[in-house]
């Protein structure tokens, strides 16, 4: 039988569990004791995985084909940037020399167009033009547009020389410009003969300037012994000059010429090697009729 | 007694080493709970006593970077009961305060209140050997002093030289230098049970710690909660734990005696609970939002809810007057002020300058206290706080942390001891050489 005044059912939440004890196992405790150690936190936060790292990069490239295929990557989007059209050069414009000598910068300059900017050697090019002895001066600039600017300035021819080998011009400075086929070429040019005329080339010019200007059958100058200049005039006559102060004895024989008519006289050679002691030789021809009017004279006379 | 003394040199010796190392942790192991400090040691150190602030302490010297408590299992009256459990509590403590700190903490400073402390005062006297008074004069004149006998299984704590006297002239902090004939010395010696400080090392060394010191917890928080001039004047520190009682007197700054009542505020909450018929739990939180000492008017109207879980209704509903709460607690803090004044009066705590009574510890945040001590154990009243130390929470800086702070001040300038001063002489292994050296000084 049930009974009549039931209690009411009361809800009780379930009993609650044992509060949890925060202490920390013995382990958990020995662990964070640890992690605070200095050493022990330094070598887990940077030992361990630098030395982690290094041994997978090192574990990585220990095989030879990776490498090669790094590397190959490498090289193959080097060339992917430096072949981009922004970096290509298409053309040579050489500016400053004549045809033949540009057509010779083309030939020793061997670049196939297009080619990338990166692989032009520049410094080495401008050394192997100014090699060149036609070439006084080159730069070498790479325009915007693919242009390989090369401007030069070319050698001026000043003189020609008459070597043992061969028929050359030579600048102010003596420098080589050219060879010549014949002198009829350049036939305003100043003559030089004789070996290590191109070493003085500059007073050569000085003593042929001088001499052209008062003369008009100046053939050359011609380099004697590799020490002194004989100036060589149409008709045969040699002015020899000394070693110092050639244009001063030079000027002093055209003071005489134009004094005294000197150079017109039948000579053979006017001796200036001693410019205090000047010797005048006489052709053959000159000698005997010397001779021949001195017997008339002596004859006459007597 | 050697065996002591160098047990206490060995820990005198680690904490130097800690404080060497910067980093040292702080342990009040309570009934009610075990608070941990980590203190780091980077503060000016180099103030000198003559710039007027070397009397701060050391408190200018330590930082607070890591403060912990939990709620203390396995700890009865102040002495560990279960060891396993104990650990378990300083552990939590510890890891806590560690992981605030970040950084390992590997010497501690214990304090705990039982084991039954017995306050010894000890006088020395002897002849002075060379006109000034020597080292080696205070080394003797404290080797004089007569050993009381502290009975078996008893440990030396603390054994503070408190006075020097020499000829007429008494109250001599530091003799030393001084010309005189007679020198007299007073010491306060503190015992403990053997058993209990043996406890506590052994559990520290469970938790992989160094035990660095060990303190009277009477003495610590009288450290931090009597201010300079009570602990000059005469004042006793009463330090209200869960499981006992700390008492402790000062004088000229030194403390003269310290006794602790094995009676707490865990009594007032089995009181609390045997009276309600209410679970610990709930007569704990009774306790600390309702309860008081002096009841009012208004206090009878004041109903408080009874809830428990037994399942039955009428008991689980029910409601009481929180004068009802307050008769409860009253009868039993009249008994435990009735002992503290017992032993008051067993120390002569009239005959001090000043009387001022200081209340400390967890248990002094109940209301009406300072009202029902002045009726009991004289008028000058006041509930002491601990001193503010640099980085210490704000959760810690109430009375029930009095102990810890005073334990990180007496980490940071410890009083010295016995056991500092030099071994005199004529114990000492040193003696025959010295003996021949005094021949040679003598004769030649």
């Amino acid at each position: 039988m049930q009974p009549v005044n039931r209690a009411p059912y009361v809800l009780r939440e379930p009993a609650a569990a044992a509060p949890r004890d925060p202490a920390p196992s013995r382990m958990a405790y020995r662990m964070q004791r640890m992690w605070l150690t200095p050493i022990v936190r330094s070598v887990l936060r940077v030992g361990i995985p630098a030395f982690a790292i290094s041994f997978a990069i090192g574990f990585y490239l220990s095989n030879e084909q990776t490498v090669d295929a790094i590397s190959h990557n490498f090289i193959e989007f080097r060339r992917s940037i430096e072949e981009r059209p922004e970096f290509m050069v298409h053309v040579m414009s050489i500016e400053g020399a004549s045809t033949e000598l540009a057509e010779d910068i083309r030939e020793i300059v061997p670049l196939d167009f297009p080619i990338s900017s990166f692989d032009l050697d520049l410094p080495g090019m401008v050394e192997i033009v100014g090699d060149l002895d036609a070439v006084a001066r080159v730069d070498m600039i790479i325009r915007p547009g693919g242009v390989l600017e090369v401007s030069l300035t070319e050698r001026e021819a000043a003189v020609v020389w008459q070597s043992r080998d061969a028929l050359e011009a030579l600048d102010g400075m003596g420098h080589r410009v050219g060879p010549l086929v014949v002198r009829e070429d350049r036939p305003n040019l100043p003559f030089l003969l004789g070996d290590g005329a191109d070493a003085h080339v500059p007073e050569a010019i000085s003593l042929m300037s001088a001499a052209t200007r008062s003369l008009p059958n100046v053939l050359g100058l011609v380099r004697i012994g590799e020490r002194r200049w004989d100036l060589l005039l149409a008709g045969g006559l040699r002015i020899k000059l000394p070693e110092t102060g050639a244009e001063n004895a030079l000027r002093w024989v055209l003071a005489q010429h134009q004094a005294q008519d000197l150079l017109s006289r039948d000579l053979a050679f006017v001796d200036m090697r001693n410019p205090a002691k000047p010797v005048l030789r006489l052709t053959e021809t000159a000698k005997a009729n010397l001779d021949q009017n001195r017997g008339l004279m002596r004859n006459g006379s007597n | 007694m050697s065996g002591l003394y160098q047990a206490q040199r060995a820990m005198r010796n680690m904490r130097q080493a800690a404080m060497q190392r910067g980093v040292i942790a702080v342990l009040d192991i309570g009934t009610w709970k075990v608070a941990c400090l980590v203190l780091r040691f980077d503060g000016p150190d180099n103030f000198s006593d003559g710039d007027g602030v070397g009397t701060m302490a050391g408190q200018s010297r330590f930082r607070v970077i890591g403060a912990a408590s939990t709620c203390s299992r396995g700890v009865r009256f102040g002495e560990i009961d279960v060891m396993v459990e104990a650990e378990r509590a300083i552990r939590t403590a510890l890891q806590s305060a560690q992981k605030m700190a970040q950084v390992r903490v590997d010497h501690v400073i214990a304090c705990f209140s039982g084991a039954s402390p017995r306050s010894y005062g000890l006088a020395g006297e002897i002849d002075v050997e060379n006109g000034a008074v020597t080292e080696q004069d205070i080394a003797r004149v404290l080797a004089a002093c007569d050993m009381p006998d502290i009975g078996a299984g008893r440990e030396v704590l603390h054994a503070q030289p408190v006075n020097f006297a020499l000829d007429e002239r008494s109250g001599l902090n530091d003799p030393r230098g001084q010309v005189g004939e007679r020198l007299a010395s007073d010491m306060h010696l503190v015992s403990v049970d053997q058993k209990a400080i043996q406890n506590l090392a052994h559990a520290v060394r469970r938790c992989d710690l160094e035990l660095a010191g060990v303190a009277s917890s009477a003495y610590a928080s009288a450290l931090s909660a009597l201010v300079e001039d009570e602990q000059e004047l005469g004042a006793a520190c009463i330090d209200f734990g869960g499981g006992a009682t700390g008492v402790s007197v000062f004088l000229r700054k030194h403390m003269i005696y310290a006794d602790s009542v094995a009676l707490g505020g865990d009594l007032i909450t089995a009181d609390l609970s045997a009276g309600l018929s209410v679970p610990t739990s709930f007569a704990e939180r009774v306790k600390t939002i309702y309860g008081g000492l002096v009841a009012t008017g208004m206090d009878d109207r004041e109903m408080i809810e009874i809830t428990s879980e037994t399942g039955d209704w009428e008991h689980d509903r029910r409601t009481v007057s929180r004068s009802d709460v307050i008769g409860i607690i009253r009868p039993r803090v009249e008994e435990i002020l009735e002992d503290v004044r017992t032993c008051l009066d067993s120390a002569g705590f009239e005959h001090l300058p000043s009387r001022q009574i200081v209340l400390t510890g967890g248990g002094s945040q109940l209301p009406g206290l300072d009202a029902l001590a002045s009726k009991i154990l004289g008028s000058q009243v006041r509930i002491g706080r601990p001193l503010r130390v640099r980085g210490l929470p704000q959760a810690a800086t109430g009375p029930d942390f009095a102990s810890a702070v005073g334990l990180s001040l007496f980490a940071a300038h410890p009083q010295d001891e016995w056991w500092d001063f030099e071994v005199p002489v004529e114990r000492s292994s040193k003696r025959s050489l010295n003996k021949v050296l005094r021949w040679v000084r003598e004769n030649w």
